[in-house]
């Protein structure tokens, strides 16, 4: 913390020699952390490397093993986030806390420490008033549950700034943004830094980091690894400091023809979990030996569209083929065995059973070929288990523990490595790397491509923009249950999809 | 920083699953816990204690007639709680094992009735078949009702007890009616044939062992076969089973049907073994005990025998108490605080309490809101 240390400057956060353990792991390892005001500040770390534990720390939600927090350069105790709201440090979580039936004015004044109740018009005015001072765009008057996700976010800022916090720490709040919704939360958190206040932006993604912080702390496995300002790193330096070895970016991809259309769903219409329409016409088409990306923000009808392909969800209207056969009317176990492959978003719960081994995991879609007449073939199971743990480099400590214990990339590795193993023609994969680290995305990624490679259609659901760019083929656009548009992924314009994903432009190509 | 002033509360905190030992350790420490309140109870209602446990221990397991009266009660108790182990590995609850009971005796006399002459061995072999059948069609209603319209099958099982019962009821006192039970309704006394061979010469009958055969082909049902693992997976993940393509629909009628079949062997055994023809009131609630079997015994086949002996043995008891003029219902007083001391005992075997400042409570555990999974209260494995 050499360079660009800024003293002890009023308001300014001070984390020393932060511990906080929990059972089995300790989540923060005597982590130093300082933050000045005027700055965005980024805490990068893979999954679980403890950036949401020791930001709970600061905003009063945990209390520290051991260590001290300072806060202006007073120490602070807090013993509830009450505490450290009334301090200045305001929190907005990967999961908000908006009450859905009142407006977003409402939601601000919410528990805001106000001696009054303004009446109506007034409380809208101010609200209003502060969101125009930071360039945050969002409607006072407008009830949550008519908000998207980002504008969601945007509440949960503005209900921060209300109450006058001094240090804001957002954790990882791009995950539910287009990269548009994106720009324009990087624009606000660099006017917040302007006005005198600290910003701590908690993110796990490169690229982000560069664009918007000042300075940023690495964390690696529970301890700060180090401190550096942007101008000082590059994506690479920060890659290795968050894994602890060197990163490639880019897995390679070979160049091929595709085959023939292998999946292919027409006109599906379909309708959610509460029964409001999902899938509105959705028409698609994977080819052998391509990968068709589905990109989307969160909740715009790509989860129902895996579902209904897989036979979990039934369609109103529309047909789903494998190779030119009609499934649209089978059941799940036929789909299965006309050679298709499903990787769902919920591994533990849908994919897998958490409380289950590996085994009676990699049974759960191989049941027949595990049978002898009635009875279970134990050995075969087991060996062919075993195999797979080995083949796919699955970490775990027995084939018999549950598959809950194991982290969420052998998780993942073992899921994916029970669907390929049955031969798919056609693999349909929900985000399989969300959430999963560095080394287990490239090694996921890894093996979707050579599926690819193999001549396998698979269909490749994410989030992460950045991902479909380097993995697919082509890129479907998803927006409110429609497809806005398929583009090509090699030169396919970031911002044009990102505009397809906001539901505006839909593409020709 | 003024931690003095927070007064302390205690909390539950989950832990992860202790090892089969200590789980084993504080059911048996519940029993005798159980019994423990229920003697403070009974001294605090005006009863001597040392003559109530006397007569329960002389009654059960004190004396030879007593262990085979406490075999003879735990026979039928062992086919009504497989009936609702099985049952609720798939998270079914089958209360209607007293009514699969009574079916599967009813099933089991129309067999002795209309072949009485039939060889022994064929004609019980046929009565089990019987009784199978009663208590898997009175089970299918509901499992059919449960699987293809998604009706919670708690209350069809129970409201077809009293419908079963009745039934029983009806024909003892018509077509099958003794004409010398002087106005009982007591059905006409079944052939040598139809009567389940006694072992040795103790007044037990072959029906303990057709209850041992019954918990190992379960045991062996839900540990080695597809079906088991089946409803394993059925039981912990609906829609990881869904997922892996098994028909859930086919499963609960399945299961259900044997659930069904299970209680109606005991049917069988009962009125074949023990009261030698059909009469109404041949169980004291069987069925219902059957559930708090089945719960201490955690839904495993092979705890079901030891457990559902010693409730036998609180049966058996029940009736030398009365003999001393004492209330039976002490007997269910002791089910009820056994049942209730093992699910305390449950809860502290997944949970340990925990003492902290008020002020902090409530917020440890919101940020990240990190749902692990845990196996929770589900058997597994046994
Ligand atoms: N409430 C909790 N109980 C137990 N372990 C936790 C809890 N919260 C976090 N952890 C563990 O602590 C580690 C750090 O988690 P977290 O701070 O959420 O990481 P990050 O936000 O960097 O992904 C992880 O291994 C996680 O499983
Ligand atoms: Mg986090």
């Amino acid at each position: 913390m050499s360079t660009h240390d800024p003293g002890p400057a009023e308001g300014a956060v001070e984390l020393r020699g932060i511990v906080k353990r929990f059972p089995g792991i300790v989540a923060n390892d005597n982590v130093d952390f300082s933050v000045a005001r005027g700055e965005v500040h980024a805490l990068l770390g893979e999954n679980g490397a403890g950036k949401t534990t020791l930001m709970s720390i600061l905003s009063g939600a945990y209390r520290p093993d051991a260590g001290t927090v300072s806060v202006g350069g007073r120490t602070m105790s807090f013993r509830s986030p009450k505490q450290a709201i009334e301090a200045g440090i305001g929190m907005v979580h990967q999961h908000f806390r908006l009450v859905q039936p009142l407006s977003v004015a409402e939601n601000v004044l919410l528990g805001a420490p106000s001696t009054f109740r303004l009446a109506g018009n007034a409380t809208e005015d101010r609200v209003a008033e502060l969101a125009e001072a930071y360039g945050i765009r969002v409607n006072p008057s407008a009830k949550i549950w008519q908000l998207s996700v980002g504008e969601q976010q945007r509440v949960e800022i503005l209900k921060a700034l209300f109450r006058e916090a001094s240090v804001l720490i957002l954790d990882e709040p791009t995950a539910v943004l287009t990269p548009q919704e994106a720009t324009h939360l990087f624009s606000i958190m660099r006017r917040i830094a302007s006005e005198d206040r600290a910003v701590i932006f908690i993110s796990h993604k490169l690229d982000e980091v560069m664009a918007v912080a000042d300075r940023v702390t690495v964390l690696r496995a529970g301890r700060g690894v180090a401190t550096l300002t942007i101008g000082e790193s590059d994506k690479a330096n920060l890659a290795r400091l968050m894994v602890g070895r060197e990163v490639m970016f880019r897995v390679a991809r070979s160049d091929h023809d595709a085959g023939a259309p292998r999946l292919t769903v027409k006109g599906l219409i379909a309708t959610g979990d509460l029964g409001l329409p999902a899938l509105r016409d959705v028409t698609l088409e994977v080819r052998a030996g391509e990968i068709l990306g589905v990109a989307g923000v969160a909740g715009n009808g790509q989860r129902e569209l895996t579902e209904v392909i897989a036979g979990l969800r039934p369609a109103i209207s529309g047909t789903v083929a494998i190779g030119g056969r009609d499934l649209s009317a089978s059941t799940p176990a036929e789909r299965i065995s006309a050679g298709l492959g499903y990787v769902p978003e919920d591994r533990l719960g849908t994919g897998l059973i958490p409380s289950l081994g590996c085994i009676d995991n990699v049974m759960l879609k191989r049941t027949d070929e595990f049978a002898r007449g009635f009875f279970i073939n134990k050995q075969a199971a087991e060996a062919a288990t075993s195999e797979l743990v080995d083949r796919f480099d699955v970490k775990t400590s027995s084939l018999h523990s549950p598959v809950s214990l194991m982290s969420g990339g052998n998780i993942q590795k073992l899921l994916l490595a029970r669907e390929l193993s049955a031969g798919p023609g056609a693999l349909v994969v929900a985000q399989p790397t969300a959430g999963l680290d560095v080394g287990a995305t490239e090694a996921i990624r890894r093996l979707l491509l050579e599926q690819r490679d193999a001549g396998v259609a698979v269909l490749l659901v994410s989030e992460d923009l950045d991902e479909l760019l380097s993995l697919c083929d082509r890129i479907a656009v998803m927006y409110e249950g429609k497809v806005m548009g398929v583009v090509g992924a090699a030169g396919a314009d970031r911002e044009q999809i990102g505009l397809m994903m906001a539901g505006t432009a839909s593409d020709p190509a | 920083m003024s931690a003095t002033t927070a007064a302390l509360r205690p909390r539950l905190v989950k832990r992860l699953l202790p090892s089969r030992a200590t789980r084993l350790a504080v059911r048996i420490g519940a029993v005798a816990a159980a019994f423990v309140a229920a003697a403070l109870f009974l001294l605090l209602a005006g009863n001597p204690i040392g003559p109530v446990f006397s007569a329960l221990w002389s009654g059960s397991f004190g004396s030879a007639y007593g262990q085979a009266q406490t075999i003879l009660a735990a026979i039928p108790l062992v086919f009504t709680s497989l009936a609702v182990a099985i049952a609720f590995r798939m998270l079914l609850w089958n209360i209607g094992a007293e009514g699969q009971f009574y079916f599967g005796a009813f099933g089991a006399a129309a067999v002795a009735y209309a072949w009485p002459e039939w060889p022994g061995p064929l004609l019980l072999t046929a009565m089990v078949l019987g009784g199978m059948l009663g208590g898997a069609l009175w089970a299918l209603v509901p499992g059919a009702l449960r699987a293809y319209l998604g009706v919670n099958e708690i209350v069809p099982t129970l409201l077809l007890n009293y419908v079963a019962i009745l039934w029983v009821d009806y024909l003892v006192n018509t077509a099958w009616r003794d004409p010398e039970s002087l106005g009982f309704p007591l059905g006409v006394p079944f052939s040598a044939q139809a009567t389940l061979p006694q072992l040795g010469d103790t007044a037990v009958h072959a029906g303990a062992i057709i209850a041992v055969i019954a918990a190992l082909v379960i045991a062996v049902i839900l540990r080695k076969t597809i079906w088991g693992y089946k409803i394993k997976v059925i039981g912990e993940n609906r829609r990881a089973a869904r997922y892996a393509g098994f028909s859930i629909t086919r499963n609960i009628v399945g299961v259900m049907l044997l659930s069904g079949a299970l209680a109606g062997v005991g049917g069988m055994v009962e009125v074949s073994g023990t009261v030698h023809r059909i009469q109404a009131d041949i169980s004291p609630g069987f069925g219902y005990t059957g559930i708090i079997v089945a719960t201490l015994a955690r839904f495993s086949p092979l705890l079901i025998l030891p457990v559902a002996l010693l409730f036998g043995a609180l049966i058996t008891g029940g009736v030398e108490l009365q003999t001393i003029g004492l209330p039976s219902d002490i007997v269910l007083m002791l089910q009820g605080t056994i049942l209730f001391f093992a699910l305390a005992g449950e809860l502290l075997v997944h949970y340990r309490i925990e003492w902290r400042r008020q002020a902090q409570t409530g917020s440890e555990g919101e940020p990240g809101a990190a749902g692990r999974a845990h196996p929770g209260a589900m058997p597994s494995g046994t």
